[in-house]
């Protein structure tokens, strides 16, 4: 008999991990802005406060650099702070704590200092929020040695990873996407809300996943991107192109093994990334094909992401610059059939 | 100095078209949003914070300021760059995204930028402090005159960048008047839970510049507090604090359910609206005549409805020039 069918927003799965890890766990707490009685501006504490209180759930001041800081300190001090920065965009006021202690303390210490913080922040853009609320910076944060970051592209990976992230004793940075959160007003891809279980699991952090197979072009993504990957990929199906798209899920530690063997069986490779293009993760990506045998390449490379620009406000220009279906949909042919 | 009947005039005519150019906005915003809302949709899409409450802050401040003072404002500006006498036609075409647009569509309603009148603003709550910091250091170095003028909300306080700057221009003795609109709320967070003290006046002792609170939404208290700050910055005196009581009439954004209220507040804060009561006032004393009213809100009015036919009937721009301006 099949399992029973409980299909759940990304919200409501991240806010369920935390919630059943609460249970088990009392050094368990989360801190961020609005994720008390209003839930999370994304709807991802959503019930916590009403569960746990105020001591454990707790609204913060306008105050990144402290509550930043705070969570370092208390990790460090044998507590398990999740800490929300609400849009990924404002990591600036707070940047120090995470890369300068936050990721950096274990090592500093020779191991003697654990930091098992989780800093949960929303990404991307797509409508129409401007330059300081609509970044992915998914490369910023992945560049750093010593945190861990993982992107989840739907509710059972949002549930897992946040479990296996509140028991890692590093820092993991949870990157989630505001088109993916299952908030009606963020207009959510569909794809992000499937089934979920209701006990606790763990999706281990450091796996990407094979979302669809194929034979002809390997499609690499992440987050948001996945799902214009798998819309593409079923768009090339019809016209008998049979596309791979491979879903990293875990940036930090990046499964450069899984990217290899798909690009191996394929001989193309397409990355897909809604960051900035240049110094990041589609470059490394790339890199991590083409320095271990560029020989499997059957085609140059190509990549579908976010050009070198601030994020427009206007709505057009936004689209134009993201990417989308269409695009993958003619990387990949470019590949595939170059000289047509 | 109390306002001159031309000053209280202004201030009038100032928060009654941000009222009226606000209260167009949002009707326009819901456009396409229904019955489901979803912020990509419409032709005003994204965030959109309404300042409509707290013009009092902004009239009574900038009826002090000339158009070469520097204003740096937040993700909620549109009181403010009204008063600061921000081009009402560029700005309405900016928040529709338009190719007339302040920034041709670039910026938004959070990011509006006028050189002409030394305006700007950014999303990031606190960022605005450090700005206008650098803008009075400017003058001071080039000895040019104007000064610069920092508002921001009672959350914003409680950023470094609050504390830094406050220091930072006392030290340097700076031309620089920081302005505190409470409006009691940092989206659903209570100041009383998120603040450590009662009136972030007391703050500015920390940094040896005068704080003073200015309670009642009320735009002639405000202009009497800000003339003095004003006055002070401009003889050369240094910075002065100011934390100004306002009310927050609508939600943190258009959208916002405001189940976070306390039952009666929203109805509370309605029926003191400042642009009612200080209609009343002005009547009352005999400063605005029933026609000088009449006149007065048909051309704002008029002006909103310019604005905003203007923004509707401007075109886009190319969304390749989404690539421009990246560098100067
Ligand atoms: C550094 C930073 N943190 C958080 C936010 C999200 N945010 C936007 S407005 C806001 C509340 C600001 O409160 P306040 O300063 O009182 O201004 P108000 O919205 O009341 O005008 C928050 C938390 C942000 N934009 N920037
Ligand atoms: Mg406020």
């Amino acid at each position: 008999m099949p399992a029973k069918e409980r299909k759940l927003t990304v919200a409501r799965a991240m806010a369920e991990a935390m919630s059943q890890e609460m249970r088990i766990d009392e050094r368990v707490f989360v801190m961020g802005e609005d994720v008390g009685p209003l839930g999370g501006v994304f709807g991802n504490t959503r019930g916590l406060f009403e569960e746990f209180g105020e001591e454990r759930v707790r609204d913060t001041p306008i105050s990144e650099t402290a509550f930043m800081g705070a969570a370092v300190g208390a990790a460090a001090d044998g507590m398990r702070p999740i800490v929300e920065l609400m849009f990924v965009d404002f990591f600036g006021v707070c940047f120090d704590a995470i890369y300068n202690l936050m990721a950096k303390n274990t090592y500093f210490s020779g191991g003697h200092v654990n930091v098992p913080a989780v800093i949960m922040t929303s990404t991307g853009g797509g409508y129409s929020d401007g330059g300081q609320h609509s970044q992915c910076l998914y490369g910023t944060f992945a560049h750093l040695p010593g945190m861990k970051v993982v992107v989840p592209s739907n509710a059972f990976d949002a549930k897992g990873m946040m479990t296996a992230a509140i028991r890692d004793n590093s820092p993991v940075v949870y990157m989630f996407h505001k088109g993916l959160q299952g908030m009606g007003w963020l207009g959510t891809e569909a794809g992000a809300t499937v089934n979920v279980p209701e006990e606790q699991y763990t999706v281990e952090i450091g796996k990407a996943a094979t979302v669809s197979e194929g034979e002809d072009v390997t499609i690499v993504s992440l987050g948001m991107g996945v799902h214009h990957s798998l819309h593409a990929a079923a768009q090339l199906r019809e016209q008998g192109v049979s596309a791979e798209v491979v879903d990293l899920r875990s940036l930090v530690p990046l499964d450069r093994d899984h990217i290899f063997n798909s690009v191996k069986k394929t001989g193309r490779l397409v990355v897909v990334d809604e960051d900035y293009r240049s110094y990041g993760v589609s470059g490394e990506i790339i890199a991590s094909v083409v320095e271990r045998d560029i020989s499997i390449l059957r085609y140059p490379p190509q990549r579908v992401a976010y050009p070198d620009i601030p994020i427009p406000f206007a709505h057009h220009m936004e689209q134009w610059a993201l990417p989308n279906a269409e695009k993958i949909v003619a990387a990949c042919l470019k590949a595939i059939q170059p000289d047509e | 100095m109390n306002p001159t009947l031309e000053q209280k005039q202004w201030m009038y005519r100032h928060m009654l078209v941000s009222r009226l150019f606000e209260e167009t906005i949002e009707k326009i915003y819901l456009e396409g949003k229904t019955p489901v809302f979803n912020m990509a949709n419409g032709p005003i899409p994204g965030e959109m914070h309404l300042s409509n409450g707290q013009e009092p802050c902004a009239v009574g401040v900038c009826a002090h300021l000339n158009k070469e003072d520097v204003v740096t404002a937040t993700h909620r500006p549109h009181h403010q760059a009204i008063a600061k006498g921000v081009d009402l036609k560029k700005m309405a075409s900016e928040i529709f995204g338009k190719e007339t647009g302040l920034s041709g569509g670039r910026g938004g309603h959070m990011h509006l930028f006028d050189a002409d009148v030394n305006f700007s603003c950014s999303g990031i709550v606190g960022q605005g402090l450090g700005p206008a910091v650098g803008a009075a250091l400017s003058r001071k170095m080039q000895n040019k005159a104007g000064v610069a003028v920092s508002f921001f909300g009672e959350g914003a306080a409680n950023q470094g960048a609050f504390h830094e700057s406050l220091n930072l221009a006392a030290v340097w003795k700076l031309p620089v008047i920081f302005v505190i609109e409470d409006n009691a709320w940092g989206i659903s967070v209570a100041k009383e839970t998120a603040t450590a003290v009662d009136r972030n006046a007391v703050r500015a002792a920390a940094y040896d510049m005068p704080g003073v609170y200015v309670p009642g939404n009320d735009p002639d208290a405000i202009f009497v507090a800000a003339g003095e700050a004003v006055s002070r910055a401009r003889a050369g005196d240094g910075p002065s604090l100011l934390d100004i009581e306002t009310y927050r009439l609508a939600g943190h954004f258009m959208g916002d359910a405001e189940a976070y209220r306390p039952e009666g507040e929203k109805e509370d804060l309605l029926s003191k609206d400042p642009i009612l009561v200080y209609e009343k006032a002005l009547l009352a004393s005999g400063d605005l005549s029933e026609s000088d009213n009449s006149d007065i809100k048909e051309r704002a009015k008029r002006e909103v409805d310019e604005a905003i036919e203007f923004a509707r009937e401007s075109p886009f721009s190319s969304p390749e020039s989404a690539l421009d301006h990246v560098f100067a």
